[in-house]
């Protein structure tokens, strides 16, 4: 307590006047479509984007390009029957062994090609961190253009944890050659599902 | 050692120097190339530097209402006057949940406060988790970047380093293999360790979440796993809004390494159930360096490395000549407030060429701040005498005419006739460089003789 009332008083002693904040409400500027954007954008930066009309189209694209998959996991209702879903209230630690989490994305940010996913839509904060493979479905509806449409369509809302995912883990730290799969998940797909 | 007598060290190798000069211009242009996309660039940075400008002067009530959120989120706020009494915090919270070991993911406020250092003296086991800072911790060295803590090494020296101490074979230097590994090794730890310490990116007032940027996942897989989550902040980290992350998250990747943004921009806001979570915010001479006018711009820097990056001096330099936790142009403004008598040298070690206050995202003037600690240090006479009697000598030659038509004309001439007087190895500007030759007369002389006084 010591310390806080020391350090708090001295930045009132220190601080300069006032100044006021600026109006950001009209930074972005928007000069492409939004969902070719964020493909092209995903795939700079070392993600897949597979188009579907339906979420079904999953399985069978899962079963053969993640040939091998041991175990998959999965926050989706209507894939249950190709993958877990009562991993939700296990130990973190027990998802050491996934190859595959499947789940559903609030919506993408085109201009990065970012994800916004809260920790409803992970199942577990650390879901899409320990497994090997990451999968999003995304409706083609739920992009917005740039970081100041995706807060503003946050707004207030209450998550205990959420991110901005873009693309698969990665590094450089070794002489600047781009790796993919540091920590994280080796390789993403995202699933463009088209409004049904 | 100095500055200068640090940077001649790694200036021995001239290959490596060229090398490292090069790849970072070539992360600097990345950044020009990201940036070029977005027309609205610098209307961001505008409004990135006047967010900041607004935290500075209202950064008492923001972090007090930083702590309410925070708190009401279930998050514990501790406060640190300085490195000593953020380090005993740490340890304290060890203690008392019971941790032996930590993982670590990239702080660079816990590289300012010796962190490791002082856990590693009381038996407890740290592990860094970013690739980069793991390199340099196995081979116990710093980061000499703050984004890319291991780019003064080559792949050779990385697959030597893996060799010795995670049992790579020998010889391979391929960075897929020698990332492979590090990411087996990494998560035996990961699954094991009870307890995460992270940095702070941003910490926002508005609703005490604090959000963490990686492309590894590292601070992620740490803090997720973990029973006890210590994050650990500069006070200067707040901003306003939540809706403030938007300006900051579209500036920070491309300013640091030309992505459009970081793979994990992770939003902490409640602990998960059972799980402990902690900040400890920390002054270590913040509220000072917040006092001085002239230098309190400092703390707007989001740690993006662009100043780096862009620096003719640190690209030829290499981090760790600029000794100190934060090198480059942004960590020889940061320095000096920390302790001006060890890093004096610093602020010299510049061109001033402005291309760091060019560059950065929050508009910091780096380079004009870099130029007003050199009048602070000689003023508190922290410079070597030497400098001091030269600009003195300097100044009293340029103030008077005579004695500086008189100083060229016997310049000119020991240069003509005993050229061995200027280059040898006692005059810095003659190394690495050959002296020009001498003109045979000055301007003045020559306008005096061809011009007559009158003119056309």
């Amino acid at each position: 307590m010591e310390s806080r009332n020391k350090i708090l008083s001295a930045i009132a002693q220190n601080q300069p006047a006032s100044t006021p904040l600026p109006d950001i409400s009209d930074l972005a500027v928007v000069d492409y479509e939004v969902v070719e954007k964020f493909s092209a954008t995903l795939a700079g930066i070392g993600g897949q984007v597979v188009d579907i009309v339906s979420v079904r189209e999953v399985v069978p694209f899962v079963k053969n390009y993640y040939e091998g998959a041991q175990r998959i996991i999965t926050t989706v209702e209507a894939l249950g029957d190709m993958a877990e879903t009562d991993w939700r209230e296990a130990d973190p630690h027990s998802l050491e062994n996934v190859d595959l989490m499947i789940m559903e994305a609030e919506f993408g940010v085109a201009e990065n090609g970012a994800l916004w996913v809260t920790e409803a839509y992970m199942g577990q904060r650390v879901a899409p961190f320990i497994t090997q493979n990451l999968a999003v479905i995304l409706k083609r509806s739920e992009i917005v253009p740039t970081m100041h449409h995706a807060y503003d369509r946050i707004g207030k809302a209450d998550y205990p944890f959420g991110m901005f995912l873009a693309g698969p883990s990665k590094t450089a730290d070794i002489e600047q050659s781009l790796v993919l799969g540091a920590h994280g998940s080796r390789t993403m797909t995202v699933f463009l599902l088209m409004s049904e | 050692m100095n500055h200068p007598e640090l940077a001649e060290r790694f200036i021995k190798d001239a290959d490596r120097t060229t090398w490292h000069d090069e790849t970072l211009w070539w992360v600097r242009q990345k950044r020009d190339k990201a940036a070029f996309q977005i027309p609205e660039w610098e209307a961001l940075r505008e409004a990135a530097s006047q967010i900041k400008h607004n935290v500075l002067s209202n950064l008492h009530e923001y972090l007090l209402a930083f702590e309410e959120k925070a708190t009401a989120n279930g998050i514990k706020i501790h406060w640190a006057a300085d490195a000593q009494e953020h380090n005993e915090l740490v340890l304290r919270i060890l203690k008392e949940s019971g941790a032996e070991a930590l993982i670590k993911s990239k702080s660079m406020l816990t590289e300012e406060c010796n962190l490791n250092e002082y856990l590693t003296e009381q038996g407890v086991d740290v592990v860094d988790t970013d690739l980069g800072e793991r390199i340099v911790q196995l081979r116990k060295e710093h980061p000499s970047h703050i984004v890319l803590p291991a780019i003064h090494l080559k792949k050779e020296d990385v697959g030597e380093t893996f060799h010795i101490h995670l049992g790579t074979e020998k010889g391979n230097k391929d960075p897929q293999y020698l990332t492979e590994a590090a990411r087996q090794h990494l998560r035996e730890k990961f699954v094991t360790r009870k307890a995460a310490i992270t940095g702070v990116n941003f910490a926002i007032a508005e609703t005490g979440e604090f959000v963490v940027c990686t492309n590894e996942g590292n601070a992620d897989m740490g803090a997720h796993l973990a029973d006890v989550h210590i994050a650990c902040m500069g006070f200067e980290k707040i901003i306003p809004q939540r809706q403030h992350l938007g300006v900051f998250l579209r500036l920070l990747a491309r300013s640091a390494t030309g992505q459009p943004i970081t793979t994990y921009s992770s939003h902490f806001k409640k602990p998960r159930p059972g799980q402990q979570m902690h900040i400890i915010i920390v002054d270590n001479g913040r509220s000072r360096q917040l006092g001085r006018a002239d230098f309190r711009n400092s703390l707007k820097c989001i740690r993006c490395g662009a100043c780096m990056n862009t620096c003719p001096v640190y690209r030829r330099s290499g981090g760790h000549s600029y000794h100190s936790a934060v090198a480059g142009p942004i960590g020889s403004i940061l320095a000096p407030n920390l302790d001006m008598t060890k890093n004096a040298d610093l602020p010299f070690a510049s061109t001033l060429c402005g291309s760091c206050s060019n560059v950065c995202p929050v508009k910091i003037d780096i380079h004009d701040q870099l130029y007003k600690w050199r009048q602070v240090l000689v003023q508190e006479g922290r410079v070597p005498f030497s400098k001091t009697v030269a600009m003195r000598a300097m100044t009293f030659t340029l103030s008077h005419p005579g004695v500086f038509s008189l100083a060229g004309k016997v310049g000119r001439k020991v240069m003509g006739m005993a050229p061995i007087v200027v280059s040898n190895g006692l005059n810095p500007w003659y190394k690495q460089r050959e002296m020009p030759e001498p003109p045979k007369e000055s301007f003045r002389e020559w306008y005096a003789k061809n011009r007559n006084g009158k003119s056309e």
